[in-house]
């Protein structure tokens, strides 16, 4: 199925699903949000003044202030795969919450568009709450810095996608940790996150330039200095493609799996 | 026009045939029910009928659409009972029946109207802030019937709605389907009770590894099917006895384990015979629906 004959399956309905998935993250909204910041910001604090205390500045500007918007990217990146990944299978296999909504007038699609909308909707309140934060410790140079946040929306979009593909094939919980250890937590490392990439050797590098949290870093850190990113078509056209083909490929794969 | 006809409907998993051309046509405002065995096919025939399972060939109209093509318009005036509780655990009872509405493309305010109704018809009056996890089984079934009403659909699809239940949840959900027949709803009911079936279903279709193998009023499948009487023999020696004496006495004898089930037009030879033995135990009794299932479907084990 290509993004052309997805379309046409798509409804209006997909926003129930969102609203669904709205209501229940409003009974624990509080908890869900600190637990959101909590871990990003022990890092941020934790490697920014311990490890930058050590360090000369990085990429022109206090270390701190560039992991900052690793740590946006990252933080991003991690809620909306959580969401797409623990969340989503929670609904779709153990609570059978889809199977529920698909015996109303809602297909498969609209179920899932409405997953991808909200697990990026919930990254991006993620991405936002820490980019609030590092705006009351002064790192954020100019209302440029707004400008981050459809970035961060579109990287949710991005790794909701990939997340759903993953849920589709997967058997149980534990299927995760694999997706966690060997694509998630690398990505971090070779992305720009901690570190400038150009740090890496050649082939590591030319990797990374394929990986969609690479795209993400490259506007999202240029927007928070007060700068307009270099290529900026480029890494969004890219980080675009990856939630279009992510999302048809996790919608044939869940159709398979739920439908056959 | 009939609420859900389908025909020649067919469905193979790894080249096994589920559903080997099924045909059936709801009248409205009729009970229907699809009787079979675990594995006939029942669940299936269902999915399909939903658009939720693209069959393999055979023609479904639900609700006067094409399904599977326009199963979603089509849905809008179905309610749906499945077999699995999934309410939302996260929910109070009203906020499922509201966020379940949502699915219908209702807006709020017309869906916390229904609520308080939709709740006392489920006998969960004043259960608005239950929390889900809270509740017993069979006020769970209940609130899913409930739920399957948020949208007032002409037609509701049940897959074994009282299954798991005890006696008394039974009885509930019995008397709720009724009421909502004297209302004019037309309802699909897939059970494995007999009694419940023959309490609820104007018409049934008895089902067997995918293909019908009977259909009808339930008295006149019963009727048409098999002999009107049936004694039960009970007792250590009663396989042997079938053995030897049954024929002489009976129609048709089937045992199973220490029974042997005497199916006969007139019983009075056969009680008379069986007064002489003391050693065997007798229930004499009317066929049934049950007789009819198990003659039609066999009796060994299906799992």
């Amino acid at each position: 199925m290509n993004a052309m004959s997805l379309l046409p399956r798509l409804s209006p309905r997909a926003f129930a699903v969102w609203r669904r998935n709205f209501l229940v993250w409003k009974k624990l909204a509080i908890p869900s949000m600190l637990g959101n910041l909590a871990d990003p910001m022990i890092y941020l604090f934790g490697l920014g003044y311990g490890l930058g205390g050590m360090l000369p500045e990085v990429g022109g500007v206090p270390y701190i202030a560039f992991l900052a918007a690793g740590t946006v990217c990252a933080s991003t990146m991690n809620a909306a795969s959580f969401e797409a990944l623990y969340s989503a299978f929670s609904r779709m296999h153990v609570q059978r919450t889809w199977e529920a909504i698909m015996n109303a007038p809602v297909n498969l699609e609209d179920v899932l568009a409405g997953e991808l909308l909200w697990a990026a909707a919930k990254a991006t309140l993620s991405g936002a709450a820490i980019l609030v934060v590092i705006a009351a410790l002064g790192f954020i140079a100019s209302p440029l810095a707004l400008w981050a946040l459809p970035v961060i929306f579109l990287t949710g979009l991005a790794f909701a996608a990939l997340g759903l593909i993953v849920t589709a094939l997967a058997p149980s919980y534990d299927f995760f940790m694999y997706y966690f250890t060997l694509f998630i937590t690398p990505m971090v490392l070779v992305c720009g996150v901690f570190f400038p990439a150009d740090q890496l050797p050649p082939l590591v590098q030319a990797i990374a330039a394929w990986l969609p949290l690479t795209h993400a870093v490259a506007l999202v850190r240029p927007l928070l200095f007060g700068e307009v990113p270099a290529g900026i078509a480029f890494h969004i056209a890219a980080l675009l493609a990856v939630a279009v083909a992510a999302f048809c490929v996790a919608s044939v794969l869940i159709r398979r799996r739920l439908l056959k | 026009m009939s609420p859900l006809s389908v025909d020649g409907l067919r469905k193979s998993y790894d080249g096994r045939e589920v559903v080997a051309g099924l045909g059936f046509e709801l009248r409205r405002g009729e009970c229907y029910g699809l009787l079979g065995p675990n594995g006939a096919g029942k669940t299936t025939t269902l999915r399909c009928c939903l658009g939720l399972t693209a069959p393999d060939a055979g023609n479904i109209l639900l609700a006067g659409e094409p399904v599977p093509q326009r199963a979603r318009e089509a849905r809008r005036r179905i309610g749906v009972v499945p077999q699995f509780d999934n309410l939302d655990p996260d929910f109070t009872a009203a906020e499922n029946l509201i966020v379940y509405g949502r699915y219908f493309g209702m807006a709020d305010a017309e869906i916390r109207p229904l609520i308080p109704g939709l709740l006392d018809f489920a006998g969960l009056a004043g259960k608005e802030n239950a929390n889900i996890r809270s509740l017993s089984g069979g006020m769970k079934r209940r609130l899913t019937l409930a739920r399957a009403l948020v949208n007032d659909p002409e037609l509701l699809l049940l897959d074994e709605p009282t299954t798991g239940l005890d006696p008394q949840a039974r009885h509930l959900i019995w008397e709720r389907l009724k009421r909502l027949l004297a209302q004019g709803k037309t309802i699909l009911l897939t059970t494995h009770f007999m009694d419940e079936a023959e309490r609820l279903c104007q018409r049934l279709a008895i089902i067997d590894n995918g293909r019908m193998v009977a259909e009808g009023a339930p008295r006149e499948l019963i009727r048409a099917s098999i002999e009107p009487q049936v004694v039960e023999v009970y007792g250590e020696d009663a396989p042997g006895w079938a053995q030897r004496d049954a024929a002489r006495f009976s129609q048709r004898v089937e045992t199973s384990g220490e029974t042997a089930f005497c199916y006969v037009e007139d019983a009075a030879p056969l009680l008379a015979h069986l007064a002489d033995q003391p050693a065997l135990r007798t229930l004499h009794r009317p066929a049934n629906l049950e007789d009819v299932f198990l003659k039609l479907t066999g009796r060994e084990l299906r799992d």
